[in-house]
């Protein structure tokens, strides 16, 4: 279940694209293959990150993975509720499982964002 | 030898992983379930009810003959010749510079026959080393990883789901203790041993039983709560419980005294044992690092690798390490000098660019309530 509206990075994450803001999470495909997930690093508030970037760290029981940042630009808000109950990136990774929320400099880097239907072909090899 | 294969092998139970949804990884040149609904829902249902394992990867090796308890004394630390018939002792084949070949688990089970089960990683180096210690002993020594299967049932409802499928006296059977007779109708050898900190059983059968018991037993247990549970929650609920992982916490550069397992090296057992003069000089030396607990105090998961600092001072590595599912807290073990292993003691682990606060406790993690 990928929804249409979104961009995705091949590593798996989503942006929702609004104006100049951008709401950043992992993919549901992210979440199931990373099993249950027990803790979440964001970045802080102000701080700039770049496209493709690693910019904060998710962890599963089992494994450590970073967090990229699909655009450039300056975060504005981090879900603070992730820290207390980083679960809820396995129950609802496109709702209230979503990570940060930044601001774009540049929108013409969507374009180097997939598709949903791009991203359900990519996981679907894997 | 399972480290001889290219492609892993299957165990005879992987047509009901399959059917149970599990994720499967390979592990130790097998391919075995990680998890089959989810690390934390497994974990939990063990501490809190009863889970099936399926460790048909692990080595069992049979020792028989009237010098089966001198020889197997001569291959392990630990003085097998001291065990009652039914009873078992965990112990460790060293190399002879006294460095950790395996942990295993020896059981007797009569008075001139044992089983030794070792970990999958080590079966084939296990193999080689009995039958090398073992040799112009009249003894038989008979490898019978690949024909045998195990599987666990571990948890505070244990008891009661595996007493109506056999005709072994479960409340005779102590802990650390093993008896032959039938489980589902079929041949079996009940062990209360395990690996998770809870009561319960591992029970070998031959591989053509292996379904028929697991099926036995998901039945049985079906009122009681019992889910199936993989090796990822196999690894953290052995954390909790404090019990070391061979490749983390004991290898060949560490000592059983550096471990903290002094006590399965036998000195007072009579006779020569594979490791005796290196270990007798560790013991004598002191260790260089000692095995700790760590309550993680600030934010963070330490995990394998990562380093240990008192104030700038490296001062050890984090064997294994996560978020413990029944404290809910990040725990963890490691080597650290000795002067540093003192419970109470503050140090830092470096977590990414971080260091993180830790405090030396002493294990387990957990211990289940009586």
């Amino acid at each position: 279940m990928v929804p249409k509206d979104l961009r995705y990075t091949k590593e798996h994450e989503w942006v929702r694209v609004e104006g100049d803001m951008a709401t950043v999470g992992i993919t549901e495909f992210a979440s199931e293959q990373l099993g249950d997930i027990v803790f979440v690093e964001l970045p802080e508030i102000g701080r700039t990150v770049t496209q493709f970037a690693a910019v904060g760290v998710i962890e599963s029981v089992k494994a450590v993975s970073d967090l990229f940042a699909p655009l450039t630009g300056e975060v504005v808000e981090s879900n603070s509720e992730l820290s207390t109950a980083p679960e809820l990136l396995n129950s609802d990774p496109f709702g209230k499982g979503w990570m940060l929320r930044m601001r774009v400099d540049d929108a013409a880097q969507v374009g180097a964002l997939l598709d949903a239907a791009a991203y359900e072909a990519l996981t679907s090899e894997a | 030898m399972a480290q001889s294969h290219d492609v892993p092998m299957a165990t005879p139970l992987s047509d009901r992983h399959a059917a149970l949804g599990a994720r499967m990884v390979e592990f130790a040149g097998w391919l075995m379930p990680l998890q089959y609904t989810g690390i934390l829902e497994e974990h939990r249902a063990v501490r809190a009810r009863a889970g099936l394992f399926d460790l048909s990867h692990m080595g069992e090796f049979f020792v028989e003959g009237p010098d089966a308890a001198e020889g197997l004394g001569r291959a392990v630390t630990s003085n097998p010749g001291s065990l009652k018939v039914g009873r078992a002792q965990y112990s460790m084949l060293c190399f002879p510079e006294g460095g950790i070949l395996d942990d295993v688990i020896v059981y007797r089970l009569g008075v001139e026959r044992f089983m030794v089960v070792a970990n999958a990683s080590n079966s084939g180096a296990v193999s080689d080393a009995l039958a090398a210690r073992l040799a112009g002993l009249r003894v038989v020594l008979d490898d019978r990883s690949l024909a045998t299967a195990l599987v666990a049932i571990q948890g505070p409802r244990a008891a009661a789901i595996l007493a109506p499928l056999t005709d072994v006296a479960l409340e005779e059977l102590r802990f650390y203790s093993i008896a032959e007779g039938q489980v589902a109708g079929v041949p079996a050898i009940v062990a209360r041993t395990g690996y998770t900190g809870e009561d319960g059983f591992e029970i070998v059968v031959d591989v053509s039983a292996a379904a028929t018991i697991w099926d036995a037993l998901m039945a049985a247990g079906k009122d009681e709560g019992v889910v199936p549970v993989g090796l990822g929650a196999r690894d953290t609920l052995r954390l909790e419980a404090g019990m070391p992982l061979y490749g983390n916490e004991l290898g060949r550069d560490t000592s059983p005294f550096e471990a903290g397992l002094g006590r399965v090296v036998a000195f007072a057992k009579e006779g020569d044992f594979v490791g005796r003069a290196a270990l007798a000089k560790a013991e004598a030396d002191g260790p260089h690092k000692k095995l700790v607990g760590l309550a993680i105090r600030g934010r963070g998961i330490a995990r394998h690798g990562y380093e240990v600092f008192s104030g700038d001072r490296r001062v050890g590595a984090i064997t294994s390490g996560t978020l413990s599912p029944t404290l809910g807290e990040a725990i963890a073990m490691a080597y650290v000098t000795p002067s540093e292993a003192e419970p109470g003691t503050i140090v830092a682990v470096g977590i990414r660019d971080q260091r993180v606060p830790a405090e030396v406790v002493a294990l387990p993690f957990y211990r289940r309530p009586v």
